[in-house]
């Protein structure tokens, strides 16, 4: 079919989806910048991710137009890998509540930013 | 060599009986070779980076120091302004994504036989893929010297945020790297006509490379920057 003359298709459409990327990437960033947190965060950052990642291959990489024996072929072994994810995430999850219920680690201990630990040194520069 | 070597040789075919098993078959994928390969490649390279980023998780699911907070590290403030979260990996997104754009752009003008078109989209691509690398060694220059982040050790918390760090996006930058100079070296080709009677193929499959090396960022800025 198109593969015998190459992936040949209108402009328009790629200066869609060229739009449409920067839209999703501005929403995905949108979601650190207005600090939406919790399970909101979680939903919106893989929603945005997984359609950028979605149109990328479907038309940048044109495997909407491909026949099925090669998207197949590319998009059926990484699915395995969805199972390799799950196991490792039930794993950790394991771990992780051994290690805070055996080794007595704080589970709420928050990081440091760099502005705690800037004003940390400048006020080791005062004590000096 | 003993007959009885002989008759196995002639049994197994050889060498030349594992080529004609192989390509004695019908044609499964009817594309140029060359796509079908980079294809190959690039499930092959969706692992590795799968196993990177699967062990990320692992480590930041086990590990019991707090993990550090990203949208803070990797904040950056203009003309002594307040610092604006992520806004350096922000607009290195923003750089990738223009680069895919102008990437498609090549590959169809490369089909449509527009030689001077494919090569500058291809040098404006390798150009923003440059600047993406620069502005990476901006962000590594920074976390080394003036934060005191390392591969086992960081101020802020969990150690091994250093190790997933320089582990993915170093990994991801020489993707990038390695791009750059790819795709430079297949726009000259076209320039000097290389590919007048071959076929303009070439540019598709170093696409898909790009292509693939901006997927591979949509799930990084995801998954390391902004969860």
């Amino acid at each position: 079919m198109s593969s015998a003359t190459g992936q040949q298709h209108p402009l328009g459409i790629y200066y869609k989806i060229w739009t449409l990327l920067f839209v999703l990437s501005a929403c995905s960033y949108a979601v650190d910048f207005f600090n939406v947190q919790g399970g909101m965060r979680w939903f919106l950052v893989l929603l945005f991710m997984f359609l950028k990642a979605g149109f990328i291959i479907a038309i940048f990489m044109h495997v909407f137009w491909e026949r099925l024996a090669l998207a197949f072929t590319i998009l059926g072994p990484p699915t395995v890998l969805l199972l390799l994810i799950a196991f490792m995430a039930i794993e950790g999850n394991y771990i992780s509540g051994t290690r805070y219920l055996y080794m007595g680690h704080d589970p709420n201990a928050v990081a440091l930013s760099p502005s705690d630990l800037h004003g940390a040194e400048h006020e080791e520069e005062e004590e000096h | 060599m003993s007959e009885i070597a002989v008759n196995e040789l002639v049994r197994h075919g050889g060498l030349d009986g594992l080529a004609d098993d192989w390509s004695a078959d019908k044609q499964t994928y009817h594309v140029p070779w060359g796509k079908a390969m980079m294809w190959i490649f690039l499930v092959s390279d969706t692992f590795i980076f799968t196993c990177f980023l699967t062990s990320y998780l692992h480590v930041r699911l086990t590990t019991t120091e707090p993990w550090p907070v990203q949208s803070e590290i990797f904040a950056l403030s203009f003309g002594g302004g307040d610092p604006i979260p992520l806004i350096l990996i922000a607009i290195m997104t923003f750089i990738l994504i223009s680069s895919s754009g102008t990437m498609a752009l090549a590959v169809n003008f490369g089909y449509r036989g527009d030689k001077v078109k494919t090569f500058w989209l291809m040098c404006a691509t390798a150009a923003f893929g440059a600047s993406f690398v620069s502005m990476q060694v901006f962000e590594w220059s920074k976390l080394i010297l003036e934060e005191g982040v390392r591969p086992w050790g960081n101020p802020y918390g969990a150690p091994q945020f250093g190790a997933v760090f320089f582990m993915i996006t170093g990994f991801h930058g020489a993707h990038v790297t390695v791009g750059v100079i790819y795709l430079l070296w297949v726009a000259f080709r076209v320039k000097r006509g290389y590919y007048d009677e071959k076929g303009y193929e070439i540019v598709e499959i170093a696409g898909l490379y790009w292509h693939f090396v901006d997927l591979v960022w949509v799930f990084i800025f995801a998954f390391f920057y902004l969860l």
